[in-house]
C-alpha cells in the first residue's frame, strides 16, 4: 500500500506529460485516497469493490460536496466578506466579481460546476448605451478566462429561459471563441421566444453547445431557483449534492438470477439499500467529519445552504439490464429501446427504483426532502461493459421519433438530470427551425434534457461534456491543457462513442463523468 | 369551400419520412408520390417515375424472400421482411419500385399525428406530386381540418395545369417549383418535356402569394452558362425581386447512367452561380 502510494506519487512528479497544475490536484487527491475509507458494512464494502455500486472514484475521504450551485446573485448583491469583495457596480466589476469567487467555488474536480445564471445575473449591469460589440468584447474577454483558469469541461453556465442582451451575445461569443469551456444549458420555456432557441440551435453547429432544458419540468421539482451543472445534473441553486453514488444495473442483473418481476421485488430493494449506505457513509464524513458546512465561507456568508442539498442516485446500465432480463424472460429478440415489452420492463426497474428512494431517508437531504435524487448517471470513461444512464446503446438508436417517443416517458422520474444525445446530418445547418420544431416538440412530450449533436463537428460530447477531436489526438505524448480530456481519451478508446447512429435530422454524445 | 370536389382519398405513396429538415420551412413530414410526368437526366430517383408494372423481374433480386406475385399476377412487398437493401429498385429495367404502395389518407393520418408535435407541417414530394392532385387535396384537407398549425406544401417540377393550382389552393399553403432551364429546348433535351408549364405555374404561384422558393438544379456545360442564369435571373426578378431561390448544384448520387455526360460543379462553380442571379435581383439566395 505504502509502496503503491509512494510510486504513483514518483509517477506524478516525474511525469513529462502532465502539466504542474494538475500534478498538484492528482498529489492532493492521492493523498486523500492515503486516508481510511468511511465505515461500511462488509456487503456494501463487497458490492464497491464488486463495482456493483459505484462512488465515481471521488476520493476515499470527502471534503468538499461534489457539486456545489453557489447563490451567485447573493454574492454580487451582498458582497463577499471571505474574499474581501464589495457588491460590484459596473459590468467589469461584476466579471472580475465572478471571476474571483469561481477559483474559490470547491468541487471534486477542484473546478466549480456551476457558474450562474450568467444572463440574469449580468442584465442589470449592462447600460443601455453599451453597444453590441462592446458587450461583445467583454463577454469575449471572460469568456477567455473562464477556458483558461477553470480548464475543465464540467464548467457549466445556464441562461434563459428568457430573451435579453447577454444571453444574445453570449452566443455571438461562443460561435466565434469555439471554447470548450464553458459547458452551457439553455433553459426553455414555452415562453421563450423561437428566435432564441434558433439562436442557440446555431450555436450548437459551432461548438455542440447548449443544452436544452425543460424549465417548467424543472421547476416543478426544484422551483424556481435550480441549475443544470457539471453535465446534466439538474440542482437547487444555494444547494448542490452532497456526493453520486451509482448503481451498475448491468452488474446487479448478473447477481440475479430471475426475470423482471423477481428483479424488481429481490434484487432491487437490496442493491438501492447498499447504494445509499455508501451515500450515506460519505454525507456523515463529509458534514459530520469534515465539517465543511461549519467552516467553509459559502455556507457560512449564506451563499449555499445545507438544507437546500441531498444526494444523487446514480444508475447506468439499463439497457444492458433490460436486455438481459428479456433473455430470461424467454423474449431475447425484445430489445431495450426498439420493443414496447422491453421499453415496459425498462419503465418498471426505475419506477420501482424511483419508489425504493422514496423509502430510504437520508440524512442532510432536505433538498430532496430528506432522500436522495434520482439520476440517470451518463457514464465514466472506465465503464467498459453497461451503457451510460438510461440510453439506449450507441449505434442502436432507433428513428429520432421512435427515439424521443422512448425516451421521454422517463425522464419526469429523474429531477436530478438525464440525458439522451442525439446525432443530426450536417443538412439541418441549412435549415435550424427545424431543430427548434423537434426541441419543442421534444420537451413538449416530457424530455428534462434534449441535447444533439452535429455528426461533422470538431467538438465531440463524451458522456455529457466536451472535448475536440484535434485535442485528443498525441495525448499520451504532449498532455492535454483541459484536465476533463484524459478522461475522454479514455472514454474514445473504450467506447464505440463516434459511431452512434446517425439520424437524419437530430444528434450524438461520448462517454465519461455524471 | 365554394365547391366540394370528389378527391380520390388514395393514393400511389413510395415513401413518407417522419422527420425532414430539407424538403421546406422547418421540420416536415414527407409523402413522396409515385410517378412522374418528366424523365430527367439528373433525376436521383429515377425509381419514382413510373408506376410498377408488376413483371416480378425484382423478385429474383430479393435475398430476403419479401417480393411475390399474389394470384392476381400483382406484385406483393412483405415489409416486414424487407431488409432494405433497394436490391429490387437496382433490379427494375422501368424505372419503378414495387415497395410503391396505394395508401388512403385515413391510413397516414396517424402517421401525421404522432409527429405533429414536431414538425412544422407537411410536404408531398415525390415523383411529381401534382399527377395525383386529387388525392394531395384530400390529404392537406385532411391535415388542415385537424392541424391548424401545420403548413402544407408541395414539391413540384411545375408542369401542371392552372386547374391543379387551382384545386389544390384552398388547403395549400405554398409550392416549391423546380425550373431545371429556362430555355425551352435544353428544358425539353434534358426533362424530355417542354417548360411552358413550368413558367406559367412559376408566375400564378407567385401571383398567389404561394411560391415558396424556385431551384435551379446546374450541371456543368448543360444549364449553367452565365448567359442562361443571368437570363434566369432577369425572368425571375421580373416576376418576384425578393424570390427565394435555391441554387442546387448537380450531384451524381443516384442517377441513371446517362447519354451525355452530366458533371458536378464544385463550390467555386456553385458560388458562381449565386453572383450572376445576384446581379439580377435583390433574391433570398440559399446555395447547396
Amino acid at each position: 500500500m505504502k509502496d503503491r502510494f509512494i510510486s504513483e506519487a514518483e509517477g506524478l512528479v516525474n511525469s513529462r506529460v502532465i502539466g504542474y497544475d494538475q500534478k498538484v490536484r492528482r498529489l492532493a487527491a492521492l493523498a486523500a485516497n492515503a486516508l481510511p475509507y468511511p465505515a461500511l458494512s462488509p456487503l456494501c464494502q463487497e458490492a464497491l469493490e464488486a463495482r456493483v455500486v459505484c462512488d465515481m472514484y471521488e476520493g476515499n475521504r470527502p471534503f468538499t460536496p461534489r457539486y456545489v450551485l453557489p447563490d451567485y446573485a447573493k454574492a454580487l448583491r451582498n458582497g463577499v466578506k471571505y474574499l474581501e469583495l464589495e457588491p460590484p457596480s459596473n459590468l467589469d466589476d461584476a466579471l472580475s466579481f465572478l471571476t474571483i469567487l469561481y477559483s474559490q467555488v470547491p468541487s471534486v474536480t477542484t473546478y466549480p460546476v456551476y457558474l450562474g445564471d450568467l444572463d440574469a445575473l449580468l442584465e442589470p449591469y449592462v447600460p443601455a448605451d453599451l453597444p453590441d460589440d462592446e458587450l461583445d468584447a467583454k463577454l469575449r474577454r471572460f469568456w477567455i478566462q473562464l477556458d483558461r483558469l477553470l480548464p475543465d469541461a464540467f464548467t457549466h453556465a445556464n441562461v434563459g429561459p428568457a430573451d435579453g442582451r447577454v444571453i444574445r451575445s453570449i452566443w455571438r461569443v461562443e460561435r466565434s471563441l469555439r471554447q470548450v469551456v464553458p459547458n452551457l444549458t439553455l433553459k426553455v420555456s414555452p415562453e421563450t421566444p423561437d428566435d432564441l432557441i434558433e439562436d442557440a440551435v446555431r450555436t450548437v453547429f459551432v461548438t455542440a453547445k447548449p443544452h436544452f432544458v425543460n424549465h417548467p419540468m424543472m421547476v416543478a421539482d426544484h422551483g424556481t431557483e435550480y441549475a443544470a451543472v457539471s453535465c446534466y445534473n439538474s440542482l437547487k441553486v444555494r444547494g448542490g449534492a452532497h456526493t453520486l453514488v451509482r448503481l451498475n444495473l448491468k452488474r446487479a442483473v448478473d447477481r440475479h438470477l430471475g426475470g423482471v418481476d423477481a428483479f424488481c421485488l429481490e434484487s432491487l430493494p437490496h442493491w438501492v439499500e447498499l447504494t445509499s449506505e455508501l451515500g450515506e457513509a460519505r454525507i456523515r464524513s463529509l458534514v459530520e467529519d469534515a465539517g465543511f458546512f461549519e467552516s467553509n465561507f459559502l455556507a457560512t456568508e449564506g451563499l449555499i445552504e445545507l438544507d437546500r442539498f441531498s444526494m444523487m442516485f446514480g444508475i447506468f446500465g439499463l439497457a444492458e439490464c433490460v436486455n438481459e432480463l428479456m433473455v430470461r424472460e424467454g423474449q431475447p429478440e425484445a430489445r431495450y429501446g426498439h420493443d414496447p415489452r422491453a421499453n415496459a420492463a425498462a419503465h418498471q426497474i426505475v419506477g420501482r427504483i424511483a419508489e425504493l428512494i422514496k423509502d430510504r431517508r437520508l440524512p442532510y437531504c432536505n433538498g430532496g426532502g430528506g432522500f436522495a435524487y434520482l439520476h440517470s448517471q451518463s457514464g465514466i470513461d472506465l465503464d467498459l461493459d453497461a451503457t451510460a444512464g438510461t440510453r439506449i446503446p450507441i449505434g442502436d438508436e432507433p428513428s429520432m421519433l421512435e427515439h424521443i417517443e422512448v425516451c421521454a416517458p422517463i425522464h419526469q422520474l429523474f429531477p436530478a438530470g438525464i440525458s439522451d444525445i442525439f446525432h443530426v446530418e450536417e443538412t439541418v445547418t441549412r435549415n435550424p427551425r427545424a431543430m427548434v420544431d423537434v426541441i419543442r416538440g421534444a420537451l413538449g412530450a416530457g424530455m428534462r434534457d434534449f441535447t444533439f449533436n452535429l455528426d461533422s463537428n470538431e467538438f465531440i460530447r463524451i458522456t455529457g461534456y466536451l472535448v475536440r477531436k484535434s485535442d485528443l489526438l498525441g495525448l499520451d505524448e504532449h498532455g492535454a491543457r483541459h484536465s476533463s480530456d484524459y478522461l475522454a481519451a479514455t472514454a474514445e478508446v473504450n467506447h464505440t462513442v463516434t459511431t452512434r447512429a446517425i439520424k437524419r435530422v437530430i444528434a450524438a454524445e461520448l462517454s465519461p463523468q455524471g | 369551400m365554394a365547391e366540394l370536389i370528389e378527391a380520390p382519398t388514395t393514393g400511389l405513396v413510395t415513401d413518407v419520412i417522419e422527420f425532414s429538415a430539407v424538403d421546406g420551412p422547418g421540420n416536415r413530414f414527407v409523402v413522396f408520390l409515385q410517378g412522374c410526368n418528366f424523365d430527367c437526366l439528373a433525376c436521383h430517383n429515377p425509381y419514382t417515375i413510373k408506376a410498377c408494372i408488376d413483371c416480378g423481374i425484382c423478385i429474383e433480386a430479393c435475398a430476403a424472400g419479401a417480393l411475390s406475385l399474389d394470384a392476381e399476377a400483382k406484385m406483393v412487398w412483405d415489409q416486414a421482411a424487407c431488409t432494405g437493401t433497394d436490391g429490387c429498385i437496382a433490379a427494375c429495367p422501368y424505372d419503378s419500385t414495387p415497395k410503391a404502395r396505394p395508401q388512403a389518407v385515413a391510413s397516414l393520418l396517424p402517421q401525421i399525428r404522432r409527429a405533429a408535435p414536431f414538425i412544422s407541417g407537411v410536404t408531398v414530394s415525390g415523383g411529381e406530386a401534382t399527377q395525383q392532385s386529387g388525392f394531395v387535396r384530400a390529404l392537406f384537407a385532411a391535415v388542415k381540418a385537424e392541424f391548424v398549425n401545420l403548413t402544407c406544401f408541395v414539391d413540384s417540377n411545375g408542369a401542371a395545369e392552372p386547374s391543379v393550382w387551382q384545386e389544390l389552393d384552398e388547403v395549400m399553403d405554398a409550392a416549391m417549383i423546380d425550373l431545371k432551364c429556362l430555355d425551352d429546348e435544353i428544358h425539353r433535351r434534358i426533362t424530355g418535356a417542354s417548360n411552358a408549364q413550368v413558367l406559367a405555374s412559376i408566375k400564378a404561384l407567385a401571383a398567389r402569394g404561394k411560391l415558396y422558393e424556385v431551384r435551379l438544379l446546374l450541371m456543368v456545360g448543360v444549364n449553367d452558362s452565365d448567359e442562361l442564369l443571368a437570363a434566369t435571373g432577369r425572368w425571375l426578378a421580373a416576376i418576384d425581386p425578393k424570390m427565394r431561390i435555391k441554387v442546387i448544384g448537380y450531384r451524381a448520387h443516384g442517377v441513371r447512367p446517362s447519354p451525355v455526360p452530366l458533371i458536378e460543379p464544385d463550390a467555386a462553380q456553385r458560388a458562381h452561380y449565386a453572383e450572376v442571379l445576384a446581379a439580377e435581383g435583390q433574391f433570398d439566395l440559399v446555395v447547396i
